[in-house]
């Protein structure tokens, strides 16, 4: 896989001498910090997708929304890509630098504009980090919903770019159902709002297009939230199986018995193996998988729906059914969880996160696959999801510095992902596209269905200066790279030009 | 497993709408893309021949387990609430319906949601992915039929509410919720300041709160959840019992209030959470206050341009549902500002070239 950019697949790029661009938005843009040697560089080079590496162009650091404004239109004056940049975490390359392009990286908004508990809202700049928002409206027994892993460190500009996700989705939705309105700069530097303060917007839904667009169709600099009511109580169950099947149909029971859990979450042998290893949380290391089942809301309801779980599990086939006996039992169960990635990665020198989307009912075919692939291929996968919503994060362990490895964990990874397709899902539910499943795009959208996409593309970005290279694959990458097979001989796209 | 549910008249054309609309579109031909026609008030009219979707119907799949159905656009709203309602499911944007004939492919089109919509989402928080006829007569893909799926733009949500401008739904995949075990609804007496106050204070308690509507005096509250919260949130609120039809009558304009009085037109207001009255000379009994405050019905006979002032100045817009012909506002949707609406052209003249959906529905313009 060419993960780089690759001008005669990614369509070309305007050459511009560093030193032109670099005078230029000095002068325009006078008082914008703005990064340039290669040692101010470094650090920008990557995203929370470390294998991919990129030393971008210029990095510009501004702080007031007529410089972004000012830089925009210089760079569009200029033909100069431009790749927004949050906090850096994200997971598929989002945010990863063009060579010849400008990063141009939010973080220096920072600030929380305005709680209002009157009308559940938070008006917030992009850079302000996701669990800050929460944090901000817990005086007044308000939170924000979405709770990506990294929701520390992650930013709200960054969860908008991507859609992002976490473990309560199911019941609560991603970014786009809790995102009211948003402010955009377009890449010519005008200033839009989409949506509002209100329950909806004239025209449209713009709004709901900007979440997850990985910031090529404008750069966000202002969000509005809204906040929820916390609920009264939050309780977890956790479930041991001894076979990863029952513990995926037990998931489906949960639903069918009209439940929606706030939470619903599975693992396998080998990630509670290694949570257990590191955060001791109490996981039971006979299990071939354990789901986590957290029920919120009122007390009594909670109380209510805990019975019916319980007896659900039971009747699943549970062997061992545990509820959290308080707070501090509930945040280990939790945390054994939430740390399921780094555990892993104590485990082995590198591992591959993937994000697909299955439907549930195919949760033990795809479970198959998955072993069987690691079987063949000799590198360890484990397993972790998002079970109620189908959302799967299977781990690839490898080890960068043994030859070979890393390209067999990324072809690894790319047939679960084709998987995923085939069995009627997403090759991502949360992390996105980026740059690093730009050519399983290919298998998941039809060539007319990309070109729909580029046309979406060009009516705000006809130069493709924002992000290019991301999120939506070339037909002429789709046809060197891409999974489209091909049948009797006959090539896809036989007019196309092949490297 | 996925339960078929076709009946003797569920049919699937979409064969013969691409043919339709590519036709169209070699003959730059403005097409009215018509569902049930109980919607056509909404918006301005649309002057093309017709595209007739009502026979494109019958629900395709639907798997209770994984809270997703996928169905055809001429599917009735009845039809497909019956289905979910026997598996003890629902759309829980509560879509509101016109008449009989009222379809799903025209609830989304519009994108309009009911009395649970700021508790529970709109219209398009709950589409997952969408079948959609291009303009060059392509029926194309996006989204899909699971919960999380962030591959490529999200142009299912774009459709909803896009009123069929951008291309033709055929078919249509949502999540769907259990029907909550237990539902009470009360009145209370209570005037409109405190009954603000009131909803903003309830607002902020995690309660099992579903709709919240004042008028004349009286505000209603529906209570849905586990069957201890809402007796516990009952008999903490107190109040008399409401008939559960009466969300019905808010949702689909059956309720008396919507009766107009000569010179009368009916408006919209659509206004964020926590606004105080506005300042309209408009008679407090022609004003039905619904999504706790945010959605506002008011019969007036005052101009667009007073309206959309006062809603602007708070954060809010205002959209007429009378027709022009029936005296209604000439544009019903309040009119963008300038660089919004130039993305909104470019937009329409990247999906629909030649300007055969539905052109000059949302605006004149486009």
């Amino acid at each position: 896989m060419n993960i780089l950019f690759d001008e005669r697949l990614d369509g070309e790029l305007v050459r511009r001498e560093k030193s032109e661009v670099l005078n230029d938005l000095q002068q325009a843009v006078p008082d914008m910090t703005l990064l340039h040697r290669e040692e101010d560089l470094r650090p920008f080079e990557c995203d929370g997708l470390a294998a991919y590496r990129v030393l971008p162009m210029l990095v510009a650091l501004p702080e007031t929304l007529e410089q972004v404004k000012g830089l925009l239109q210089r760079c569009h004056a200029l033909g100069v890509p431009v790749v927004t940049r949050g906090a850096g975490t994200g997971l598929s390359g989002g945010a990863l630098p063009l060579e010849q392009g400008v990063l141009l990286v939010m973080s220096r908004f920072n600030q929380i504009l305005k709680v209002d508990p009157d009308a559940r809202l938070a008006r917030v700049q992009p850079g302000v980090r996701n669990l800050a928002i929460s944090e901000a409206a817990a005086p007044y027994g308000l939170y924000y919903a979405p709770d990506p892993s990294s929701q520390i460190a992650c930013s709200i500009g960054g969860n908008v770019a991507e859609n992002a996700g976490g473990v309560h989705c199911l019941k609560y939705g991603l970014t786009v159902h809790n995102v009211m309105r948003v402010d955009v700069l377009t890449i010519e530097g005008e200033h839009m709002t989409l949506g509002a303060e209100s329950l909806d917007a004239p025209g449209f839904d713009l709004l709901a297009l900007m979440n997850g667009s990985e910031g090529m169709l404008g750069v966000v600099t202002e969000i509005t939230v809204k906040l929820l009511p916390k609920p009264e109580t939050a309780k977890v169950l956790m479930a041991s199986f001894d076979d990863v099947e029952k513990a995926g149909r037990a998931v489906g029971d949960i639903i069918a018995a009209g439940i929606i859990p706030g939470g619903l979450e599975m693992m396998d042998k080998l990630a509670i193996k290694a949570a257990e290893d590191f955060v001791k949380a109490g996981y039971p290391l006979d299990a071939e998988a354990i789901l986590l089942c957290e029920l919120d809301g009122v007390e009594a309801d909670v109380d209510d729906d805990c019975d019916t779980v319980r007896r659900v599990l039971e009747a699943a086939g549970a062997t061992n059914i545990q509820q959290a006996r308080d707070e501090a039992e509930r945040a280990k169960f939790w945390a054994g969880r939430k740390n399921a990635f780094p555990a892993v990665g104590r485990m082995s020198p590198d591992y591959y996160c993937m994000d697909g989307t299955i439907p549930r009912r195919e949760l033990p075919r795809v479970l198959k696959g998955i072993a069987a692939l690691s079987e063949e291929s000799g590198l360890l996968v484990a397993n972790v999801f998002h079970a109620g919503d189908g959302n799967m994060h299977p781990l690839i362990l490898f080890d960068a510095n043994k030859e070979g490895e890393l390209a067999l964990a990324e072809e690894v990874g790319g047939k679960i992902l084709e998987l995923c397709v085939a069995a009627g899902g997403s090759i991502t539910g949360e992390h996105g596209v980026g740059r690093e499943k730009i050519n399983q795009m290919c298998s998941q959208f039809q060539p007319d269905e990309i070109s729909v996409f580029h046309a979406l593309k060009a009516a705000f970005d006809p130069k493709r200066l924002l992000n290019p290279g991301k999120n939506i694959p070339t037909l002429a990458r789709c046809a060197e790279f891409g999974a489209m097979h091909v049948h009797n001989n006959e090539l896809p796209h036989p007019e196309l030009p092949r490297f | 497993m996925t339960e078929l549910a076709m009946h003797a008249a569920d049919r699937d054309i979409a064969d013969t709408l691409c043919d339709q609309v590519r036709s169209a579109y070699e003959t730059r031909t403005p097409l009215r893309i018509v569902g049930g026609d109980t919607r056509a008030f909404y918006g301005r009219p649309v002057d093309g021949q017709a595209l007739t979707m009502a026979e494109h119907s019958g629900i395709v799949s639907y798997d209770p387990v994984e809270l997703v159905v996928t169905v055809r656009a001429g599917t009735r709203l009845s039809a497909l609430q019956a289905a979910l309602a026997d598996k003890h499911q629902m759309l829980a944007f509560e879509p509101p319906m016109f008449g009989e004939a009222s379809t799903i492919g025209g609830a989304v089109a519009t994108g309009l949601s009911g009395p649970r919509r700021p508790w529970a989402g709109a219209a398009r928080d709950f589409v997952l992915g969408t079948r959609v006829i291009t303009q060059e007569g392509k029926l194309l893909r996006f989204g899909g039929e699971v919960m999380k799926n962030v591959a490529g733009y999200d142009l299912s949500r774009l459709m909803a509410g896009a009123q069929g401008t951008l291309g033709v739904l055929t078919d249509i995949s949502f999540k769907v919720l259990p029907i909550p075990n237990a539902t009470h609804s009360l009145r209370l007496s209570i005037n409109l300041a405190d009954a603000l106050k009131k909803l903003a204070e309830l607002g902020r308690k995690p309660l099992p709160i579903t709709a919240a509507a004042w008028h004349n005096g009286e505000l209603f509250l529906r209570l849905e959840g586990g069957n201890s919260s809402v007796s516990a949130t009952q008999a903490s609120l107190g109040g008399e019992p409401l008939d559960a039809s009466f969300w019905t009558s808010l949702r689909d304009h059956t309720h008396d209030f919507f009766q107009l009085s000569d010179g009368q037109a009916l408006w919209r207001l659509s206004l964020p959470p926590h606004t105080s009255p506005l300042a309209l000379d408009i008679p407090e009994a022609d004003i039905f206050y619904d999504w706790a405050g945010c959605q506002r019905w008011v019969k007036t006979s005052l101009d667009a341009s007073t309206l959309r002032a006062a809603c602007a100045a708070v954060g809010g817009h205002a959209t007429c549902y009378t027709p022009h012909a029936q005296g209604g506002a000439v544009d019903p949707f309040t009119p963008l500002n300038t660089v919004v609406e130039k993305y909104h052209r470019n937009l329409k003249a990247e999906l629909d070239a030649h300007g055969i959906f539905n052109p000059g529905r949302l605006y004149a313009a486009f």
